[in-house]
């Protein structure tokens, strides 16, 4: 250790710290642990590749013309909420219970970091991840499965922006209940099974008798999927969509109290 | 900044008024402290593990709400978020105006064990307004060759020295270090005693905890003594050491018994015991008891075998600090 020490070095980056760049160097690290953990890439980067294949096969039993409906507009749903669900959700609640229990985010709190920001920041890789493949699955969709171009590419946006902030969210609340790394495996899997199921991305809620369909929409990830589909289709009226925005928004409102409520940023002594 | 704001925050740099934390489960860590920290100078909180230290600290960094009393850091409620109502939103307030300008060093580190040396701090100097460049502030903790290493293979002492490398990457005016040392070896440890001398040297304000009595007695310029969550003694290590009677033992001569000493009183002794043969006695006035104690030995023409004379040390305070506490705390029970 030196004993002397040099104050002003020419060389220091100038002025105080922006949100953004905060964030931005907390992203950063996040990604290099995120090309580091195999688990983790495995879980969010291959499976939402190969989800969508089960949809396929269970597809071409579905009676879909009735509903007005393609092999490609069940599987390009599917394929976005898998990737959600896997590549952002669950990745996130392992990467929010990881860092609690390392004491990264307590020691995160010391500093300039605002709590949001050490959350965005946290969540940037993976939201980034889940937007990278969804992209690639709707190319892929289209030009495999003759999926038309969106009648009404606002909404499939509006759908998906709202998944990733909702899937970020919603991991966060499931991280508050969950203790270990090793159980962030399991505490993410209610979630993930009821969307798959229930919110139309295994199958449409179109397809589901009317009143079970009706309770399913209300699940936080239904209006997101709802979108997307009605974004491709064009089918959804002005009052099914802003349906779905209301419930999508009413959805990430209890998000956001929950977390403030009950996220932990440091482990139970 | 007003400029009564400038002379408070001249002066006190960190005001502790009767603070209180309670935790979750209704254990009261700390039970009503008054302090205060002046600017560039080295205050310590001593106890035992238990004691309050770390739970008094967390308060000062801002990372839990106190249960009652106030802090105030560099003049500012360092919990408190968002902008007070008729304040600009411009103006920095509360945790955002004391957190570009301190230093926190955790008690335990809380870095992503997957990450390099290097790859940490360049992340947190991306998180600090003016960070020094990484490299100098590794170099400053003999870390610089270990750059390329990730966390998980730094051994503890090692990783404690990256924990205060990033606390000094943005120069802060105020340093909380939570157990700076433990886990160091010797060398480490004076390494870090020295660093901590040359800040204060530069005018850096520093506020640790230690429960190592040396460290607080080489580092301190004042200290507290923590003890179950409450101050049982404050002041510069002199000050707090003085206040604790000086010590005087030896072997009583064969054939003498201890009522063939001069009365104890007389001879300014508070407190004595006799263990084994052992004389120990406790005086406020060494000089004193120890010439009237030699002058009765020569004239009674005994040699006291095993004469030791000593002035109280900090360690010593702190144990009689201990034992005060617990004992009022008994009679208090017994009451």
């Amino acid at each position: 250790m030196s004993s002397t020490r040099t104050t002003a070095p020419a060389t220091r980056s100038s002025g105080a710290t922006t949100p953004l760049g905060r964030m931005a160097a907390l992203a950063r690290a996040e990604l290099i642990l995120f090309t580091r953990s195999k688990g983790t890439l495995v879980a969010a980067v291959v499976v939402p590749f190969l989800l969508p294949f089960s949809v396929h096969t269970a597809a071409k039993d579905m009676n879909l013309e009735d509903a007005g409906l393609t092999i490609g507009l069940v599987m390009l749903p599917a394929a976005i909420g898998f990737s959600l669900l896997f590549a952002v959700y669950s990745t996130l609640v392992g990467v929010f219970v990881t860092r609690r229990e390392q004491l990264v985010l307590k020691r995160l709190r010391t500093g300039e970091l605002r709590d949001t920001e050490i959350l965005a920041g946290s969540a940037l890789p993976a939201v980034f991840t889940g937007l990278t493949q969804t992209l690639i699955l709707v190319a892929a969709c289209t030009a495999l499965l003759d999926v038309p171009a969106p009648h009404a590419p606002h909404l499939a946006v509006a759908g998906v922006l709202l998944g990733l902030v909702l899937c970020g969210g919603l991991a966060a609340v499931t991280a508050a209940w969950t203790r270990t790394t090793e159980s962030a495996q399991v505490t993410s899997l209610p979630l993930v099974m009821v969307s798959a199921m229930g919110s139309g991305i295994m199958v449409p809620l179109q397809l589901l008798p009317d009143r079970l369909a009706a309770g399913c929409a209300l699940l936080p990830l239904s209006p997101v999927i709802t979108l997307v589909r009605g974004g491709w289709t064009g089918e959804l009226s002005a009052y099914e969509a802003q349906r779905a925005l209301v419930i999508a928004l009413a959805w990430a409102g209890v998000t956001v109290f929950a977390v403030r409520r009950w996220f932990r940023w440091e482990p139970r002594r | 900044m007003t400029a009564m704001g400038t002379m408070t925050e001249h002066e006190h740099v960190i005001e502790v008024t009767d603070l209180r934390r309670v935790y979750e489960g209704g254990f009261e860590a700390v039970r009503g402290i008054t302090f205060h920290v002046k600017r560039g100078e080295v205050f310590a909180l001593l106890g035992t593990n238990g004691a309050g230290k770390t739970s008094t600290v967390e308060l000062l960094e801002g990372l839990a709400a106190p249960a009652g009393g106030r802090v105030r850091v560099l003049g500012h409620d360092p919990y408190a978020t968002g902008v007070p109502p008729g304040r600009a939103k411009s103006k920095p307030w509360g945790r955002a105006a004391i957190r570009p300008r301190t230093g926190v060093m955790l008690q335990e580190g809380g870095f992503p064990s997957e990450l390099t040396v290097a790859e940490t701090a360049r992340m947190w100097a991306g998180c600090v307004s003016g960070a020094r460049p990484p490299r100098e502030v590794l170099a400053l903790v003999g870390l610089e060759r270990r750059t390329d290493v990730r966390v998980k293979q730094l051994s503890g002492g090692e990783r404690r020295r990256l924990d205060l490398a990033l606390a000094l990457l943005g120069d802060p005016e105020v340093l909380f270090l939570d157990e700076p040392t433990t886990g160091l070896d010797a060398e480490g440890r004076r390494d870090t005693w020295e660093l901590v001398r040359a800040l204060r040297d530069a005018g850096t304000t520093v506020l640790l905890t230690t429960h190592y009595l040396e460290e607080a007695e080489s580092l301190a310029d004042r200290l507290a003594i923590l003890h179950e969550g409450r101050i049982a003694a404050t002041g510069t290590p002199a000050e707090v050491t003085a206040a604790q009677p000086s010590r005087i033992s030896f072997r009583l001569p064969e054939g003498y018994a201890l009522g063939d000493l001069p009365p104890l009183p007389e001879l300014g002794v508070c407190d004595h015991e006799l263990d084994a043969r052992v004389v120990r006695l406790r005086t406020r006035e060494l000089q004193r008891t120890a010439t009237e104690l030699l002058l009765w030995a020569r004239h009674a023409g005994v040699e006291l075998r095993e004469l030791d004379a000593r002035s109280a040390s900090l360690e010593e305070a702190f144990l009689g600090i201990a034992r005060e506490a617990s004992t009022a705390r008994q009679k208090e029970h017994a009451a």
